[in-house]
């Protein structure tokens, strides 16, 4: 913009300001029955949804899923779309980051005197774009489903094993599904295609000591497990086994499958 | 008799000035002496203020014609952290901070037990969702309508600061009430603060208030939630709004001035 189309906006603006109204009441009463919607809409909010509590707060475990609030969803999403590790602190700081300073600094670089969103049609369509996908992302968060439960089957080979070893994988099973690993792992059809790797076969790429170990010590963003290690180690014991036998199948999978399988892992 | 200064609307043309009043010693009506006594009480605190001033600087100003719904969304954003800021003063007289149960079992008290005690959360709770949304809308408002361009850049930067401490909010915010839910969404949102470059590892520490999540790490992130940011918004917010007076909210894009102009000119 420059001095002249300054100049211009301002004489410009100080007509249509003398040929406009004063602010009280006028715009003050627009405002205030805004207001008396936002209050109304906060009230209904409250009494139809209510504040219910979770569970307390247990490092250990019980049910619990880390979801953040729904409007976090689309920063949440964007994490699921980076899937080499290497490149996680890009998706985590690195996006929302650079999408901060490109916010903050738009005044500096879209100098244009032009105001009509139909005559800007660079910045129209990338604030429309940014819309959508905002609005997007968050659509795939919310309806990722609740991370608190885990549809496998018991394999076969586990059965074949006895009542003590199905016990344990069932505990197993449970002590995952309610420590929220499904909100960054998919695990057969439940759970979030990312941040995390898929956990379905996850035996097949990692033996139990690794297992264990990541769930000590983990790469940023997953909490650690070495409370639960500590405060209850055979529901961590249990974890680590139902992990650990979390391979791909022979048996139950079609007859077809089952030469392909046996190639994949001679 | 106190020599009055009230701000007083500015009268459309048409509208002839009101007579002074006739001079002598009228009937005090009950009712006279009530006003009068309103009147030196205002008088008395403009004589030591000077606050008329200001009050008819800010509300007779004009806003430029055009202007429609959409430029109510900033104002119900403020409107909507003032409910929060009401409703968590509210919640703040039963919270206690205390990571070692405290926490938790004053909010189940507070749903449980008090006089609208979940009333008063639900309504924090869903007013930053609300806050949120219209915070959003009030950010897009501004940018198709071009109206963070000249002279407005500095109070759009204001805003961004704005949208972003509305976001820290939620994010200390969520960890308050103690659940398994808040819990460990905050752990993992710190953990992903952690993974940034230069700074993530000394930002996840300071948020948790050492290498791991303690006892800390919930005062810490109520003192953030209920003083720091708080007080950063309102000051931000005192800004934004002594912008928004001083330069004035925008027409709408489409608004041109010219036309009337000539229409005025032809009259002429």
């Amino acid at each position: 913009m420059n001095r002249q189309e300054k100049e211009q906006y301002l004489r410009e603006y100080s007509i249509l300001k003398a040929q406009g109204k004063p602010f009280f009441p006028y715009a003050v009463a627009k405002d205030s029955a805004m207001a008396c919607v936002v209050m109304l809409v906060i009230i209904l909010m409250s009494l139809i949804l209510g504040a219910e509590l979770g569970p307390k707060a247990d490092p250990t475990t019980t049910t619990y899923s880390p979801r953040p609030e729904w409007y976090f969803f689309f920063l949440f999403e964007l994490l699921k779309v980076v899937k080499e590790p290497a490149l996680t602190p890009l998706a985590t700081i690195g996006v929302p980051t650079i999408c901060m300073i490109l916010l903050f600094l738009l005044p500096f670089y879209d100098r244009s005197a032009e105001r009509r969103p139909e005559r800007r049609p660079v910045a129209t369509t990338a604030g429309i774009l940014t819309i959508g996908a905002m609005a997007y992302l968050t659509y795939l968060g919310a309806s990722a489903g609740a991370p608190t439960q885990i549809d496998l089957e018991t394999p076969s080979r586990i059965q074949a094993q006895g009542a003590q070893m199905v016990a344990q994988y069932e505990s197993g099973k449970q002590v995952v599904a309610q420590s929220g690993c499904l909100a960054c792992h998919k695990l057969g059809k439940n759970g979030n295609e990312g941040p995390g790797p898929e956990l379905t076969d996850i035996a097949d790429r990692l033996p139990r000591q690794a297992i264990q170990r990541t769930l000590i010590n983990p790469t940023a963003p997953m909490p650690s497990f070495a409370a639960l290690q500590r405060n209850s180690p055979e529901k961590f014991a249990a974890m680590v086994a139902f992990l650990g036998e979390l391979k791909e199948e022979e048996g139950d999978e079609s007859e077809d499958d089952a030469p392909v399988n046996a190639q994949r892992r001679p | 008799m106190p020599k009055l200064k009230l701000p007083a609307p500015p009268l459309p043309p048409g509208v002839p000035k009101p007579k002074p009043k006739r001079p002598g010693t009228p009937k005090q009506t009950p009712l006279d002496v009530a006003a009068d006594a309103g009147a030196s009480a205002v008088d008395w605190i403009d004589e030591r203020t000077s606050l008329s001033g200001g009050l008819r600087w800010m509300l007779f100003r004009k806003v430029p014609k055009g202007t429609n719904w959409f430029y109510t969304l900033g104002s119900a954003t403020m409107f909507a952290f003032l409910s929060q800021a009401v409703t968590g003063v509210f919640l703040a007289m039963y919270y206690r901070p205390d990571a070692a149960g405290g926490a938790y079992e004053s909010m189940r008290y507070v749903n449980d037990e008090v006089f609208l005690g979940e009333f008063v959360h639900g309504m924090h709770k869903w007013g930053s969702s609300v806050m949120v949304i219209l915070i959003f809308l009030h950010m897009a408002r501004t940018f198709f309508f071009g109206a963070y361009k000249y002279p407005r850049e500095l109070n759009w930067v204001i805003g961004v600061a704005l949208l972003i401490l509305t976001m820290a909010m939620s994010f200390t915010g969520y960890l308050l009430p103690f659940d398994q839910r808040s819990y460990w969404a905050t752990i993992v949102g710190v953990n992903i603060n952690g993974t940034g470059p230069l700074v993530g590892p000394y930002l996840s520490d300071f948020l948790r208030g050492g290498p791991e999540f303690g006892a800390t790490s919930l005062s810490r992130f109520y003192a953030i939630h209920m003083m720091l940011i708080p007080g950063a918004i309102a000051a931000l917010m005192g800004a934004h709004l002594y912008l928004v007076a001083k330069l004035g909210t925008t027409a709408p894009p489409w608004i041109r001035a010219e036309k009337s102009d000539a229409v005025r000119e032809e009259k002429a």
